[in-house]
C-alpha cells in the first residue's frame, strides 16, 4: 500500500509548480495550433502582396488607326486578367500619336483620387468629373487638386502594333 | 395532460440550460426610472442592424460574388427575382439607417455624459462599432458593381495608397492585385458578408454585456457630478429605491421604435426602391461620374474643397485624429457634469460638427466643382443676335468647354464664376489675359485658341450685358443651338493658336 503512487484528493489538483507548467504548456500548443491555421490564411489572403503580377505589353492597335494630333482611348486587358473578371478584367488609356509620329499614353486615372478623366478634343484638356482635376494636353495639371500630372505608360511599336505596358492601378 | 408535459420539458430544458432564468435576469434587470425616449438608439440600430443580417442572407442566396457575374445577378434581383427590388431596397434603407441610428445614438451618449465612468469600455467599443459600420456601408456600395462601385473602389485604393511607406501595399491588399479585377469583388464580398458581420457581433455581444454589466446610465441631473469614488453606491441605492424592471417599463419605447424603423426602411423600400443600377462594370469605359452613396457624400466634397496639396495629409490624418479622439473621450473626460447644459463645449463641439457634416453634404450634393458634361450650346434665344463674332464666340464657349465650368442665363456648369455679367467686372482686356493665361484654377486657353477666336469669345460674353434680355425659348425650335440655326455661318479662322503663334504675352 505504502508503495503505490498517490493520487490527488479532490480539489487538491496539481501541485503549483506542475501547474504552472500545464498552463503554459497548453497556451503554447493552443499557439502552434493558430499559428498551424493563421499562417497559411494570412499567408493566402495576403498572396497578391507576396506574389504580385508582372507588367505586360498589350496591342492596341495597328500604327496606321491612330492619325497624327488625335487623342483617343484605347482599351485593353490588364496586367493579370482572370478567367471570371468578365469586363472588369478590362482597362483604358488615352493614346495619342504626336504630329512626330510617335506615342503617348496617358492613364484614365485622375492624380487626385483615381476618376476616369476625359478628353475634350477641342479644348484641348483632361477634365476629372468627381472633384474637377483639369490637365493640358500634355498630361500637366491646369487646375483643380490633383497633386501631380497625369500617369504615363510605357508605348512602343512591334511589328506595326501600337503596345502599351499595361501595369498597376496608378497609385503615388 | 399537454400542459404537464410541455411544463415539464420546459423544466428539464430549464434545469440543464439555465437559459430562462438567464433570458429573465437580463430582461428584468433593474434600470434607473424615466430614462425616456431619448434612450431609444441603441436598440434602433441593433433592429437595423438585424434587419441587414436577415435580409443579407436573403440577398446572398442569390449573389455570385463574381466580377464577371455579379453585375447580371444584380440586374435579375432586381428586375426578375421575385421580390428581388423590395430586398435589395430594404437592404440599402437597411443600412442607411443604421449609419444615420449610429450617429445619433453616438451624439446622444456623448450629450447625456454616459460615456464617463464606469462605462468608458462600452464608448470605446461604440466607437469600433461606428467605424466597422462605415465600413460596412462602404463594402455593401462595392457589391452593387456597376460602374460606381468600380470606381468607388479604385479610389479607395487611391486614398490608402497614400499611406506613408505601406500605402502601395495597402492598396494592392484592398484591389487583391495590381488592377481591379477578378479578385477584387470576392475579396469585398469576404469582408462585407463574414469578416465585418462576425466582427460586428463580437462587438455588439461586448456592448450589451457591459450594458449589463454597467447597467444603464441614468438621466444626467444638472449639478448632479460623476465622482468614481461613490459612483457605485450611489447607483445601487437609485436602483434599490427607484430602479424599474427593464421589461416592459423601459424596453416598450425600445419597441415602438424598432417597429417604427422597420416600418420606415420597409416604406421606402417598396415606395422609393433601391438605388438604380449603374452602367456595367467596365473600367475602360470612361465617361462616367461616379458618386458615393449618401452617407460619404459630405467627404466626397472634403475631399474636393481642400487646399491642393494638403490631401494626401488630410486623408490619413483626419480618419486617424478622428478614431484616436474618439477614443480618448472618455479618457480625458470620465468624470464631473453630465448634463449638457452644464457642458456647453460638449454641445458647440456636436453642433459644429453636424453643421460642418450636413454643410459638406450639401456641397456635396451640388458639387460646384465638378464639370458639367451634359452642358448643350446656348441656344438662339440664349445668344439673342445674329451677330457673326457673337454667335461664332457662343459657339465657342460651349466647345473649348468654357461652358463645363461656366454659367451663362442659368445655363452651363457651376466650377468657375457666372458669366453673364463678366463685362461689368472686366474689362476687355481683363478678359483677353484671363482667357489666355488663365490662373486662380482656370486653364490657359492660349494653346488652343487663335486671335479671331478670343476675338469672338470676348464680343460674346461682353454681349451678354450690352444685349437685350434673351427671350424665353417659347417659340418652336428657338431652343435650337445658336449655331445650327439661322445664325450666319462664319468659318472659323484657321489661324495657329495663339500659343504656338507666340501672341499670347500679347493679351
Amino acid at each position: 500500500m505504502a508503495n503505490e503512487p498517490e493520487t490527488p484528493r479532490a480539489g487538491e489538483g496539481l501541485d503549483p509548480e506542475r501547474r504552472r507548467f500545464m498552463a503554459r504548456l497548453s497556451i503554447a500548443l493552443s499557439a502552434v495550433a493558430a499559428a498551424i491555421v493563421g499562417i497559411p490564411v494570412i499567408g493566402f489572403i495576403l498572396g497578391p502582396l507576396i506574389a504580385p503580377e508582372p507588367d505586360v505589353w498589350r496591342a492596341v492597335g495597328p500604327v496606321d488607326k491612330f492619325k497624327p494630333g488625335e487623342t483617343v482611348s484605347v482599351s485593353f486587358l490588364d496586367p493579370s486578367p482572370m478567367a471570371w473578371a468578365g469586363v472588369t478584367a478590362m482597362t483604358a488609356a488615352w493614346l495619342r500619336r504626336r504630329e512626330s509620329g510617335d506615342f503617348v499614353a496617358f492613364a484614365v486615372n485622375c492624380a487626385h483620387l483615381g476618376c476616369p478623366v476625359r478628353w475634350l478634343p477641342q479644348a484641348g484638356l483632361f477634365m476629372c468629373p468627381c472633384h474637377g482635376g483639369v490637365y493640358y494636353a500634355d498630361g500637366s495639371v491646369a487646375a483643380g487638386p490633383p497633386p501631380r500630372g497625369l500617369f504615363k505608360y510605357p508605348v512602343r511599336v512591334r511589328d506595326g502594333q501600337v503596345e502599351i505596358l499595361a501595369s498597376a492601378v496608378p497609385i503615388e | 395532460m399537454i400542459r404537464r408535459i410541455f411544463r415539464a420539458a420546459v423544466d428539464a430544458f430549464e434545469e440543464r440550460t439555465g437559459l430562462i432564468k438567464f433570458f429573465n435576469d437580463v430582461m428584468k434587470h433593474p434600470v434607473p426610472p424615466n430614462t425616456g425616449w431619448l434612450y431609444v438608439f441603441g436598440s434602433a440600430v441593433l433592429v437595423a442592424f438585424m434587419m441587414q443580417v436577415v435580409t443579407g442572407i436573403a440577398l446572398a442566396t442569390r449573389y455570385v460574388a463574381s466580377s464577371g457575374s455579379a453585375y447580371q445577378v444584380l440586374e435579375f434581383i432586381t428586375y426578375k427575382a421575385v421580390l428581388g427590388n423590395f430586398l435589395r431596397g430594404m437592404h440599402f434603407f437597411g443600412a442607411s439607417a443604421m449609419i444615420l441610428l449610429v450617429g445619433i445614438h453616438m451624439i446622444q451618449v456623448f450629450l447625456m455624459g454616459c460615456y464617463k465612468y464606469p462605462r468608458e469600455f462600452n464608448w470605446v467599443s461604440g466607437v469600433c462599432l461606428l467605424f466597422i459600420t462605415i465600413a460596412m456601408g462602404f463594402s455593401g456600395q462595392l457589391l452593387r458593381w456597376d460602374q460606381t462601385a468600380v470606381w468607388a473602389t479604385v479610389l479607395a485604393a487611391e486614398m490608402i495608397g497614400r499611406t506613408p511607406l505601406i500605402g502601395k501595399y495597402l492598396a494592392r491588399f484592398l484591389l487583391g492585385g495590381n488592377t481591379l479585377g477578378g479578385a477584387t469583388l470576392s475579396r469585398f464580398f469576404a469582408f462585407h458578408v463574414f469578416f465585418l458581420p462576425a466582427t460586428i457581433f463580437a462587438l455588439v455581444a461586448l456592448h450589451l454585456y457591459l450594458v449589463i454589466h454597467d447597467g444603464i446610465s441614468a438621466p444626467p441631473v444638472p449639478g448632479e457630478k460623476v465622482n468614481p469614488k461613490t459612483y457605485h453606491a450611489d447607483y445601487e441605492k437609485l436602483l434599490k429605491e427607484h430602479g424599474v424592471p427593464f421589461w416592459p417599463d423601459a424596453a416598450w419605447r425600445d419597441v415602438v421604435v424598432a417597429v417604427g424603423v422597420v416600418l420606415t426602411i420597409a416604406g421606402l423600400a417598396y415606395f422609393v426602391g433601391p438605388p438604380a443600377l449603374g452602367q456595367p462594370p467596365n473600367p475602360s469605359l470612361v465617361a462616367n461620374d461616379p458618386r458615393p452613396d449618401w452617407y460619404m457624400l459630405w467627404y466626397f466634397a472634403v475631399l474636393a474643397l481642400l487646399p491642393r496639396g494638403m490631401e494626401s495629409v488630410f486623408m490619413i490624418a483626419a480618419p486617424l485624429s478622428a478614431i484616436v479622439f474618439l477614443l480618448l473621450v472618455p479618457v480625458l473626460w470620465n468624470k464631473g457634469e453630465r448634463h449638457p447644459s452644464r457642458r456647453p463645449w460638449a454641445v458647440a463641439a456636436v453642433l459644429m460638427i453636424v453643421l460642418s457634416i450636413v454643410g459638406f453634404w450639401i456641397e456635396g450634393s451640388i458639387s460646384p466643382w465638378s464639370p458639367n458634361f451634359d452642358a448643350q450650346p446656348l441656344s438662339a434665344s440664349m445668344v439673342g443676335t445674329n451677330s457673326p463674332p457673337i454667335v461664332v464666340g457662343a459657339q465657342l464657349f460651349h466647345d473649348k468647354g468654357c461652358e463645363f465650368c461656366h454659367t451663362i442665363d442659368g445655363r452651363g456648369g457651376m466650377r468657375g464664376p457666372d458669366l453673364t455679367e463678366v463685362a461689368h467686372r472686366l474689362t476687355v482686356d481683363d478678359l483677353r489675359i484671363k482667357i489666355a493665361n488663365g490662373g486662380g484654377n482656370m486653364p490657359s486657353f492660349a494653346s488652343v485658341l487663335t486671335r479671331e477666336e478670343l476675338d469672338d469669345l470676348v464680343s460674346f460674353l461682353e454681349s451678354r450685358v450690352t444685349l437685350p434680355q434673351p427671350h424665353p425659348p417659347t417659340a418652336r425650335g428657338a431652343d435650337a443651338p445658336a449655331f445650327a440655326g439661322a445664325a450666319p455661318s462664319r468659318k472659323l479662322p484657321a489661324h495657329e493658336p495663339l500659343a504656338q503663334a507666340g501672341r499670347a504675352s500679347d493679351f
